[in-house]
């Protein structure tokens, strides 16, 4: 597997979550993923991106394009936040510590191929999702 | 700040959502249309999704929360125009929007609204006879 191209994007502000789903959507749009694809992905990365904000303090997120033998987009979200205590309590479906749905994590897991996520108490988390094409 | 604008129709009250909004956005949308409701005493609310290209949980509880908060202001929520691709993303997430209406497309959508604002004032014209 050869990556092909990477860049990194700010996730500090509000308005960088608007700017993550339009960079998301260009990149997915070339590398040629279906309609469907493209909305998931980007669907996925405005949930990621908002909790690198909100929970995490803002962050940063990785943008690679992946060739050979399969094509797909792989995006990663960093922070330096306070980290998740308890991963597998976060990816359930309706836990929120904040005040949102609490559908973020687990559902944005549902909406890509590889979902992989790192985090430790103090340090920060890094969560990093595949969609291929 | 910039804002989505909000036109009165007659009874109703019509919103086409044609940027991508950032969450302030949407709140600030949020509080307009509950206070237009009260306001314009409107009977129907019709927001156009047409052209957005996602929906994510946060702006899937804004529609929630403004088809709860008029319903409270005795006003109708439809929601038209979502695109497939949108669609079937939402139900993954895990989103099924509770509580909103929705249409194919606003033709549809206001067929909807004048129906059920109709049938409101047929059930109060039975009470008083």
């Amino acid at each position: 597997m050869a990556i092909v191209s990477t860049e990194t994007v700010p996730v500090r502000t509000e308005p960088d979550v608007v700017a993550v789903r339009r960079r998301v959507r260009e990149v997915a749009a070339q590398l040629g993923l279906s309609l469907v694809d493209q909305t998931k992905v980007i669907t996925a990365a405005s949930e990621l991106a908002r909790n690198t904000i909100i929970y995490g303090g803002g962050g940063s997120m990785q943008v690679e394009t992946l060739n050979g033998p399969r094509t797909g987009l792989r995006l990663t979200f960093e922070d330096k936040g306070p980290g998740i205590p308890d991963i597998e309590l976060a990816l359930r479906d309706g836990f929120t510590t904040g005040s949102g749905l609490g559908l973020g994590l687990g559902g944005s897991k549902r909406l890509v191929n590889e979902f992989e996520i790192f985090s430790r108490p103090g340090e920060g988390t890094r969560i990093t999702i595949t969609r291929w094409k | 700040m910039e804002k989505i604008p909000i036109l009165k129709m007659g009874e109703f009250l019509l919103v086409t959502i044609q940027v991508d909004m950032h969450d302030r956005l949407a709140m600030a949308l949020q509080d307009d249309l509950t206070r237009m409701i009260s306001q314009t005493e409107a009977r129907g609310v019709l927001i156009d999704i047409s052209t957005l290209e996602i929906v994510d949980s946060f702006i899937g509880r804004m529609l929630s929360n403004i088809a709860g908060m008029s319903r409270i202001l005795d006003a109708e929520t439809v929601v038209v125009g979502m695109q497939p691709a949108v669609a079937i993303t939402l139900v993954e997430l895990g989103l099924s929007l509770p509580g909103v209406r929705t249409a194919l497309n606003v033709d549809a959508g206001m067929d909807l609204l004048r129906h059920s604002v109709d049938g409101t004032s047929e059930t109060y014209g039975h009470r008083l006879h």
